[in-house]
């Protein structure tokens, strides 16, 4: 579900701003997916996720005129996106302000991959005791991607609210570190850290789940 | 008591060579391209010599592939028709 940046941002504004129906139609389509994903991470229902896409769509229309260009047209729907969301989500059930969840995330230990997993001690401290799993070499479980896929998604459900955010913006629907951290308001230090830990824990449960299978 | 040894220990050594523990916490950075180069340079000094820390980033990578293949949910037929119409009230909206 890859989002392909749009290859001249400024001409598809152009085309926007003149009323052209197919390219608007066209970015729905593309974009939607993405925007429906990410608002489902904040209101508590698919139909739910649904009006708050269908109201950025109208948001961006009546913004278009306005739009300065400052940051790219993607960039731009994701934060009207995340504000709606948000602002929506938190009608709906109560929620801890971003900033601080954020922060909350980012502090405290954290090891990407279980520390027995490493020689403790001795010449060779630090080095794999228990070297990762190569699941790409099992030729029968690469046939079960399906359920991999689904034990992603499992996981990334499972992760804290910022964490679960930025890997979704990132890696589920494509976008870059410098959409993310405009959308959602982040240093770039943040991000990555949040980045670096939900990956290292999506990786952990796939790798789990290979050495089941 | 200070660690009066720590410059000599080789997993403290920032100039020095990764141990696998270590390396593990910089692969996001790597592939975000956001380590410096020194950094860089230990990095693939590193991988290059260590098939375990090979895997795992290749873990990493096969992970991010899996990730952008969650199925993607798409708006209704009835709400992208609500949002065409829409279009069309707001290209004939008075200017």
């Amino acid at each position: 579900m890859y989002v392909a940046p749009v290859p001249d941002d400024h001409a598809l504004v152009e085309r926007l701003r003149q009323g052209d129906e197919q390219a608007f139609m066209d970015l729905v389509a593309r974009w939607s997916p993405s925007m429906m994903r990410v608002a489902r991470l904040y209101v508590p229902s698919a139909a739910v996720a649904e009006e708050v896409v269908q109201e950025t769509w109208l948001a961006v229309l009546t913004g278009l005129e306005r739009f300065e260009e400052r940051s790219s047209l993607r960039t731009w729907v994701f934060s009207i996106l995340v504000n709606r969301a948000r602002t929506r989500g938190e009608r709906e059930r109560r929620t801890v302000p971003f900033g601080a969840l954020a922060r909350e995330e980012v502090e405290g230990e954290f090891a990407a991959v279980d520390p027995e997993r490493f020689v403790r001690e001795g010449d060779a401290v630090g080095a794999w005791a228990a070297p990762p799993v190569r699941w790409w070499e099992q030729p029968e479980k690469a046939l079960q991607s399906d359920e991999a896929v689904a034990r992603i998604e499992a996981e990334i459900a499972k992760l804290p609210e910022t964490q679960r955010l930025v890997i979704t913006m990132r890696d589920v629907a494509g976008l870059s570190s410098e959409e993310v951290r405009h959308a959602l308001d982040l240093s770039e230090t943040n991000q990555r850290v949040l980045l670096h830990r939900a990956r290292a824990k999506v990786r952990a449960a796939l790798e789990d789940y290979y050495a089941d299978a | 008591m200070p660690d009066l040894l720590r410059p000599f220990r080789r997993r403290h050594r920032e100039d020095g060579p990764l141990v696998c523990r270590e390396l593990v916490e910089l692969v996001s950075d790597y592939l975000e391209d956001a380590l410096d180069d020194a950094q860089r340079a230990r990095f693939e000094a590193h991988i290059a010599g260590c098939e375990n820390c090979s895997a795992y980033v290749r873990q990493m990578r096969e992970t991010l592939t899996l990730m952008g293949e969650l199925t993607p949910e798409s708006l209704s037929p009835q709400a992208e028709s609500e949002l065409l119409d829409a279009f069309r009230d707001w290209r004939e909206r008075p200017s």
